[in-house]
């Protein structure tokens, strides 16, 4: 099954949308609740990255019996250092963005520590698409 | 202790969740950053925190916490009162600081995540 939806860069109201749609989803389709929670809290971690770094995004989401493959593909101004992004503490959030409780640098972390393999590949000035694969039984 | 005692020792404000206050809550989590309380891996537990906006709720949407206690008297947007009734979230309010809030709760017997 594969579900799109588009993220507006900025709007924080709108921010969890999509995690919120795939949760019902999964939810509907009795995966286990420790499962879904791993994919919604990395996805909406992505979330809240497009909101707060780019100018828009879409999340595409395949699942599967086996699991979920979820696709965030922004354009933005992409990551520079992608191993610096993945150090925790690390972030280039704007204060607007900590004044709604994140922008403090455990996003990427925390979207690894929820998932089963995470990819990051991003061009400057261009954008950044993140690849996130979780497994039902892991 | 039950969502009706911590009410009654704060003398909070139910803003929404009034049929769940003969629940018992054991653990809490204090944060006022909610990548914070996206990495806890429990659930179970009643999530007091000072940043009242919509991302409060959207957070305890996705980690399945269903209590939340706002302090410092930070008011729930009509926005937020929509969205944590749509999750089946309740809303507290109180108007203690974080500090005394978590510590008339630890003293009550609510336990640390960790």
């Amino acid at each position: 099954m594969n579900f799109s939806y588009h993220i507006e860069g900025g709007n924080f109201s709108r921010a969890g949308i999509a995690s919120s749609e795939v949760k019902k989803i999964l939810k509907q389709l009795n995966v286990n609740p420790t499962a879904i929670k791993r994919v919604v809290v990395a996805l909406y971690e992505a979330e809240v990255n497009v909101v707060a770094h780019a100018y828009e995004g879409d999340v595409h989401v395949d699942i599967s019996p086996e699991g979920v493959t979820v696709v965030v593909d922004d354009r933005g101004p992409g990551i520079p250092d992608i191993p610096l992004a993945m150090q925790e503490g690390y972030s280039t959030a704007s204060p607007e963005v900590r004044e709604m409780g994140f922008g403090a640098g455990m996003g990427l972390p925390n979207m690894q520590k929820n998932c089963d393999e995470l990819s990051i590949e991003s061009e400057v000035g261009k954008g950044t698409r993140v690849t996130m694969k979780t497994r039902f039984n892991a | 202790m039950t969502l009706q005692e911590i009410v009654t020792l704060l003398d909070a404000e139910v803003v929404l969740g009034q049929e769940q206050l003969d629940k018992t809550i054991r653990h809490a989590f204090a944060a006022d950053l909610m990548s914070d309380v996206l990495r806890l891996d429990t659930s179970e537990m009643l999530l007091i925190t000072g940043l009242a906006n919509v991302q409060v709720i959207r957070t305890a949407e996705m980690s399945d916490i269903c209590y939340i206690l706002f302090v410092r008297g930070k008011q729930v947007s009509p926005e937020m009162k929509a969205l944590a009734e749509s999750c089946g979230i309740t809303l507290l309010q109180c108007k203690q600081s974080m500090f005394k809030a978590c510590g008339m709760l630890y003293d009550a017997g609510l336990l640390p995540i960790y």
